[in-house]
């Protein structure tokens, strides 16, 4: 099962807003849902084992360099940069 | 049928169970699976009590703060915080503030869906906020249950729609489309940065032409923040309080320093512990909301949570914070001269709202407009709440305040219409409003088909 985490600052908004964005993009790549799971964090209570991949905002890059394999989102609100992204980690991971 | 009866009232002032319902609700409607839906109810429910306990964190950890800030300085010393303000409502109005919030969510898309202003708000705490505080200030004025329910979601409702659209000229302007909003509650001081920025900046000079130091980050997080900046306050007032005063009355003994300190912890713990607990309410209760709105109003904008704005301007992230916090200083000492009232500079909101209007005010006008605009809204969101705590009833006095400037002026609008003309007054205000917002919408139509 691959676990993938978002973390913003709070936790609340944009991270929460980035893990649904995700999930929409996995379903319409028709990835199987029970071999992922996203959930989202707070910067404050990260840890590198809470997820295999890590998608965080540029401007987090920095605090977010202990995580692991982290994938830089340059803007959290285009979808096509995130689609891109998803994209390429699915195929990565074998999951289409 | 009695009992029946009863068991219904139970659940429906039982906030926890109400908030699983509404998810629940929300994830049949979705025609999620039974496992889904009985792990969104209780995830849900679980999630109230984890946001109620960090209340009763927050809420004794700020006991003693207003009365050694009475005894050290002789004013009412106030620091802005969503979350802890929220914690004391939602005592009282856990229940009213759950309805309120579904109810504001329902006309949110229908008002989406009837005007021109095409905007569904997801940022589920702000939501959650918003209504508690016009639940409190509803009740205050002197309306209950159906009336105040069903005014409370409508007027939350309007501010779901409008809050964004005021901003939306300068979200344009910074994202180049038009296809995301903002939704965060402080709309009026982020068009006011944008305004001053495109007055008195220059777009050329932009703030993330400047090199900065790498070593700030940790502000982003928002648990260090709080708990340096509340022991920083804290402590000072302890100082002034003086050692005798506060292990008298409040320490049983403990060193006067070491207590406040330790306050100031168990504030930003309590903080952290609410935000897990909304996290856990809205992770069911968000999507939800999208997906219905999606069906239901499919060409609406998302208004989104402010840090969508931070990548387009990572040092005017910085700059906008530290001009805001400086506005919110000198604020202070404004105030501190006035007498009376005093608000503290709150760091998330200085930091949030003041590095959003600095995103704004850069997009607008460069250096100069991000730390103008910044500074100004620093400035507005520490005045703003002096008169907010008024019509806020016994939670005027709860040693924190809402913190953003939308709230501040949503309250002012209700509150000041509810003293000078009661609960008719509030009425009319609120349906003045509405058809302005449809007038609006057969307006441009109209120039439309003219056109």
């Amino acid at each position: 099962m691959l676990r993938i985490g978002t973390a913003c600052g709070s936790g609340l908004g944009s991270s929460f807003m980035v893990q649904m964005n995700i999930e929409q993009i996995l379903n319409e790549l028709g990835v199987d849902q029970s071999q992922v799971e996203v959930e989202h964090y707070d910067m404050g209570s990260v840890s590198p084992d809470s997820a295999d991949v890590w998608f965080v905002a540029a401007d987090l890059a920095e605090a977010a360099s202990h995580l692991g394999d982290v994938r830089i989102l340059n803007s959290i609100i285009d979808m096509d940069e995130l689609k891109e992204k998803v994209t390429a980690l699915a195929e990565e991971k074998g999951l289409i | 049928m009695n009992n029946f009866l009863q068991v219904i009232i139970d659940i429906a002032s039982n906030p926890a169970l109400l908030v699983a319902l509404i998810a629940i609700l929300g994830l049949v409607l979705q025609k999620k699976n039974i496992s889904d839906i009985v792990k969104g109810g209780v995830k849900t429910f679980v999630g109230f009590i984890v946001l109620t306990t960090g209340a009763d964190a927050v809420v004794k950890a700020l006991e003693p703060f207003g009365g050694m800030f009475q005894e050290a300085f002789n004013m009412q010393g106030v620091v802005p915080n969503n979350e802890a303000i929220v914690a004391v409502a939602l005592n009282d109005y856990g229940t009213t503030t759950a309805i309120i919030m579904l109810l504001g969510m329902v006309f949110n898309i229908l008002i989406a869906r009837l005007t021109k202003f095409k905007y569904i708000f997801l940022t589920g705490h702000h939501t959650l906020y918003m209504a508690a505080m016009i639940a409190v200030i509803l009740a205050v004025v002197g309306f209950d249950t159906w009336q105040l329910l069903i005014l409370g979601g409508l007027t939350l409702g309007i501010i779901m729609t409008i809050s964004p659209a005021i901003v939306q000229p300068f979200m344009r302007q910074l994202t180049g489309k038009d296809q995301i909003a903002l939704g965060h509650f402080s709309a009026a001081t982020y068009a006011l940065s944008g305004w001053i920025g495109s007055k008195v900046g220059n777009k050329e000079k932009s703030t993330e032409d400047i090199k900065f130091p790498k070593g700030l980050g940790f502000l982003r997080d928002s648990t260090v923040s709080i708990a340096l900046t509340m022991a920083v306050i804290y402590i000072i007032v302890a100082l002034f309080a003086g050692g005798a005063y506060v292990t008298e009355n409040f320490s049983g003994g403990v060193n006067h320093v070491m207590y406040a300190a330790q306050q100031a912890g168990t504030f930003a713990a309590g903080v952290f512990v609410i935000l897990a607990g909304v996290r856990l309410i809205l992770a069911e209760i968000v999507p939800a909301f999208k997906g219905i709105s999606q069906k239901l109003v499919p060409n609406a904008k998302p208004a989104l949570d402010c840090p969508i704005v931070f990548t387009y301007a990572p040092n005017a992230v910085l700059i906008g914070f530290f001009a805001s916090f400086v506005g919110g200083l000198v604020s202070m000492i404004v105030m501190a001269f006035t007498g009376g009232v005093i608000i503290l500079p709150g760091v998330v909101p200085h930091f949030f709202v003041g590095a959003t209007a600095g995103v704004i005010g850069n997009a607008s006008g460069g250096i100069r407009g991000s730390v103008i605009g910044s500074f100004v809204n620093g400035i507005a969101i520490s005045f703003l709440p002096v008169f907010l705590l008024p019509v806020l009833g016994d939670l005027g006095f709860a040693g924190t305040t809402f913190s953003d400037a939308d709230f501040a002026l949503s309250g002012l609008f209700l509150g000041t219409l509810g003293s000078s003309g009661g609960k008719i007054a509030v009425i009319i205000g609120i349906a003045a409003v509405l058809i302005a917002m449809f007038a609006a919408t057969f307006m441009s139509k109209d120039k439309k088909q003219a056109a």
